[in-house]
């Protein structure tokens, strides 16, 4: 038996409606519990800000394109490395770092829980392999949906069931954990070098549009009563007056489920841009934010960027090529067949470009004007907007007006005409950020019930101990503080075990992987329909057996059953 | 008994629908393979046992004393090279790249003297690609480009390319277009729609004319490139350009000829000016079933896909200098670890020389020509035969190997894991 008992610590745990509260907390064998014996092992937190583990409900950590990343990038890999030390392996890289880079760095900043954000089917032992090597948080995955052709054809029959039973069937087979549309249809069509414009375009040869797929999927997705709800990354990513197809796109999506919301829009940023071309170009973060204030069904991430060097990845391939044919540098690519690709290229964000400025002012925006925390949680789509060790920053440009006008005043000169930023009073508090980083993640995945993102009787004692006092820190004036304390914990706790300590990573831990086996009928079981085995057999080049992803690939297997409506 | 949808543990292609038949624990016929995947399959020709130099000859020894001397050697060597990597699975990738950083050792593998130069060319311009089976049921044009898949890769062509069927090909036989580029007319060249002979180290002049008159600058091409006429060069482009869907294949015939890197970044830079008018991609035919894999392992652990040396600790990449070849020919290195490949077939003389003066210890289920040079040879359990392991398709593709025997060989994930932990102890 295990003991630990944290003293003094100053809880904000939204999910429990607590906020900055004095107590003590109980962990016995990796879990909070109502008390502990006098044997259990004592911190004093000395009042300082307590918050359950982060969660990161959007980012790129691990799979294919994420390693590619890193394959193409030794540039990268030499501007942040680390040498073996104790417990602790190597680490290289700063927009794309090693498994162990990318593990010990959230610790360090009491993250806990991540959640990929894009495993192509075909090649999710990649994704669960490097999983295995991100050892101090417990992982889960997204999976692509966006060019799946049997969902395509099953839409085209009309047939929402079948829809359910392919992503039921994936999602078992590969181990994932959500259904993830990026650029839906258009990853399709970039198989041919083109694209789809918006909502209403037909993907070529298959001819549904991408408000079909939005709408079949979210309706299949209801269907399995997964945890997640649909994870969408909208089309027409990045380009000048996109935000009418962000609001198009939202404007699909009806109030399904009652837990949660139906939709989750994630890198909202690189989708709310106006004008006509880049001349003109301009934010549209308040009529996006205005249309999500009205729909509970929808839950956004920022998506922010920040100022410097990163790498961009997605499983939007189109968009990627319109990148690099902006930016010249090097361009990498990666289809999948029968499901969807990818793509990469290494960015600089600058201040003086006036795009650049303003897409860091909209990200911003959203947050600000997003009047609901549950609905705008904090990322930055790591590392597409930048690195995820640009967090703590970014908390604090949220919660101080201050630390915003004197970033402001440093960009392109041009900025404040085409953004709302600078007439933004709002200043976030400790509980909006503890929401936006962990509590509203937990929420917006369904892992709450797992005992994720709070502290109460039950949960994993997955805990981070922040060496901040709420009662002497004043986040609009003492920003400095906010970023350094919530770049380095004092204590970052995973089930129930000192993992990091004031910067330092402390063991070799052991993640859990989540994944998702939604029960469906005989009639539903692809495994055993005709069609499906057959079309698998003649256009996949990997045999049907040998595609699902074994449970030697998981480290601590955590399989969430459903039990779906077909 | 016949084991189904066996992965061939040959070459990258990594065909997983392979039927063994195996009776009193011995293979008796394979199907699906080809000629050399079947050989693979069929050999056995192993080592019985660990065995030790003693003289001009060999001593019989226990796994036990092997692994020992495995690791005591290694811990003592000053500069310690562990290469090899690309014929065993993952799992024991990940165990070398943790030995290496517990030794400060340098691990590099077979890329180093294969497609090293197209790795180095990716890390300049990056790399357009997709998976085997986005060809196979798109392209309407297929380009082999110094590599001649008919002796190396046999089935690359029948489940990918020419042979293959495909979705959106009515009739792929007819419908997809075949261009061999080549030195010399191979046997793949005489299924080819069209072969480009090209004068031995001309493939960037070649490269740079398509690029030109991709471009529309036609006019700058002399009458003849590196022996192509421009006729023929002009055909090539506008094949490509007419192409709905491109595929580009290249082998080490482009990559370690003259002009190296810089011949798969002028390819690649083609291929991104033809994304401009078309669909195109380019991928390189990587040999060993799991080279790839060893590029994929090594670099989520240490960021980058070989030559790693972690002498500082931290991991250090600088290929010309931390890759094996270098490392040899400078005299460096004090000890070597070769797992799952045969340097001694495929290293310079001086290299050898070098490896024949240093302990050498080979982990490898089969004698081959480094087992001259090595001091302790420890045989293993072949992946995809009677190990199970994680290999990675030459299109990033990862497959778990069957097991079609059981043997009593410890795989390579299990010895190096042994040997890892004595290491461990002592450190």
């Amino acid at each position: 038996m295990n003991e630990l008992l944290i003293k003094n610590a100053c809880v904000i745990d939204p999910l429990r409606g607590i906020n900055a509260e004095t107590m003590d907390i109980a962990i016995r064998d990796g879990r909070i519990v109502e008390e502990v014996s006098g044997a259990a092992e004592v911190i004093d937190a000395h009042g300082a800000l307590t918050l359950p583990g982060g969660i990161d409900s959007h980012t790129h950590i691990c799979g294919t394109k994420v390693n590619f990343g890193r394959y193409m990038s030794p540039e990268d890999m030499r501007a942040g490395r680390t040498p073996r030390r104790g417990p602790l392996h190597a680490t290289s890289g700063y927009s794309v770092p090693t498994t162990y880079g990318n593990s010990y760095r959230y610790s360090v900043m009491g993250y806990t829980t991540l959640l990929e954000g894009a495993m192509a089917p075909l090649e999710a032992r990649h994704t669960h392999e490097e999983f295995t090597y991100t050892p101090l948080q417990d992982t889960m995955a997204n999976v692509l949906f966006d060019g799946n052709w049997g969902v395509m054809e099953a839409i085209r029959d009309g047939d929402i069931k079948r829809v359910a039973a392919i992503i039921a069937w994936t999602l078992r087979a590969v181990k994932g954990f959500g259904v993830k549309l990026t650029n839906p249809g258009g990853t399709e069509a970039w198989q041919w070098g083109k694209n789809v414009s918006c909502i209403r375009d037909p993907v070529p040869y298959f001819e549904v549009t991408p408000a079909e797929i939005i709408r079949s999927v979210v309706e299949a997705n209801e269907l399995l009563h997964l945890p997640h709800s649909v994870h969408l990354h909208c089309n027409n990513l990045g380009t000048p007056g996109n935000y009418t197809c962000t609001l198009g796109s939202l404007g699909l999506i009806p109030d399904l489920n009652r837990k949660r919301q139906t939709l989750y829009a994630t890198h909202v940023q690189f989708h709310a841009y106006g004008g006509s071309g880049w001349r003109d170009f301009c934010s549209k973060s308040e009529p996006i934010a205005r249309f999500v204030n009205m729909r509970p069904q929808i839950v956004m991430d920022m998506g922010q960027v920040m100022f410097g060097k990163t790498t961009t990845m997605t499983a939007d391939g189109p968009m990627e090529f319109n990148l690099y044919r902006l930016h010249h540098d090097k361009w990498s690519n990666h289809d999948v067949e029968l499901e969807t690709g990818s793509g990469i290229i290494p960015v600089i964000y600058r201040r003086k470009n006036l795009v650049n400025s303003i897409m860091w002012a909209i990200g911003l925006e959203l947050a600000l004007l997003t009047k609901s925390p549950w609905q705008c949680l904090l990322t930055t789509d790591n590392p597409n907007g930048a690195p995820f060790v640009r967090y703590p920053e970014i908390i604090a440009l949220l919660m101080s007006k201050r630390y915003r006008d004197a970033e402001f005043a440093t960009v392109h000169p041009d900025t404040a005409a085409r953004v709302p930023l600078p007439a933004i009073e709002r200043e976030l508090d400790w509980y909006e950020i503890a929401v936006m980083t962990r509590a509203g993640q937990a929420k917006a995945l369904g892992i709450q019930d797992l005992g994720k993102g709070h502290l109460g009787p039950g949960a994993e004692a997955d805990i981070a101990i922040y060496p901040l006092r709420i009662d002497e820190v004043d986040p609009s004036t003492d920003y400095r503080k906010v970023i350094e304390a919530f770049g380095r914990t004092e204590y970052t706790i995973k089930r129930g075990r000192v993992v990091a300590r004031r910067g330092e990573c402390l063991v070799d831990g052991s993640n859990a992987t989540f994944w998702v086996r939604p029960k469906v009928s005989d009639a539903y079981d692809m495994g055993k329909d005709p069609d499906f085995i057959e079309k698998f057999d003649r256009y996949y080049t990997v045999r049907m057996r040998n595609y699902p992803v074994q449970e030697e690939y998981l480290n601590r297997n955590r399989c969430i059953e459903t039990e779906a409506a077909i | 008994m016949i084991v189904k949808d066996a992965v061939c543990p040959f070459c990258g292609c990594l065909c997983d629908d392979i039927e063994v038949e195996v009776e009193g624990n011995r293979v008796v016929a394979v199907a699906n393979a080809c000629e050399l995947g079947t050989t693979k399959f069929m050999c056995e020709e192993r080592l019985k046992g660990p065995i030790l130099r003693d003289g001009d000859g060999w001593k019989e020894i226990t796994y036990d004393e092997a692994i020992r001397y495995a690791a005591d050697t290694l811990l003592s060597a000053e500069r310690p090279l562990l290469y090899g990597w690309s014929g065993t699975h993952g799992e024991a990738q990940c165990v070398g790249v943790h030995m290496a950083e517990l030794i400060r050792g340098v691990i590099d593998n077979t890329s180093s003297v294969c497609h090293g130069p197209s790795i180095l060319a990716i890390q300049e311009v990056g790399h357009p690609g997709c998976t085997l089976g986005v060809v196979k049921n798109r392209a309407d044009l297929v380009i082999y480009w110094g590599s001649n898949p008919i002796d190396a890769h046999p089935r690359h062509l029948s489940r990918y390319t020419r042979y293959a069927d495909g979705f959106f090909l009515e009739n792929a036989f007819r419908d997809r277009k075949v261009i061999v580029v080549d030195i010399r007319r191979t046997q793949t060249a005489n299924i080819a729609d069209e072969f480009v002979q090209i004068k031995p180290g001309g493939d960037y002049a070649v490269l740079s004319a398509l690029r030109a008159i991709v471009q529309g600058k036609t006019e700058t091409i002399p009458r003849t490139v590196a022996g192509v006429t421009r006729e023929q060069l002009v055909r090539v482009a506008n094949l490509c350009k007419g192409a709905k869907f491109g595929a580009v294949y290249f082998g080490v015939g482009l990559t370690m000829t003259r002009g190296k890197y810089k011949n798969i970044r002028n390819a690649i830079e083609l291929v991104s000016e033809l994304s401009r008018h078309t669909k195109f991609t380019i991928s390189a035919m990587r040999g060993h079933y799991n080279v790839y894999g060893s590029n994929e392992v090594n670099t989520w652990m240490t960021g980058y896909p070989f030559g790693i040396d972690f002498s500082r600790g931290i991991a250090f990449y600088n290929p010309g200098e931390t890759t094996a070849v270098d490392i040899l020919a400078r005299k460096e290195c004090d000890a070597a670890l070769i797992v799952g490949s045969d340097p001694a077939a495929h290293f310079p003389r001086r290299c050898l020389e070098h490896l024949a003066d240093i302990p050498v210890i080979q982990i490898d289920p089969y004698p081959n020509a480094t087992t001259a040079f090595c001091n302790v040879q420890i045989p293993v359990a072949v992946t995809g035969i009677d190990a199970v392991g994680t290999a990675y398709r030459m299109d990033g593709v990862p497959i778990r190997t069957r097991r079609v025997l059981s043997t009593d060989y410890p795989s390579d994930e299990e010895v190096l894991l042994r040997m890892y932990t004595l290491m461990q102890g002592a450190r």
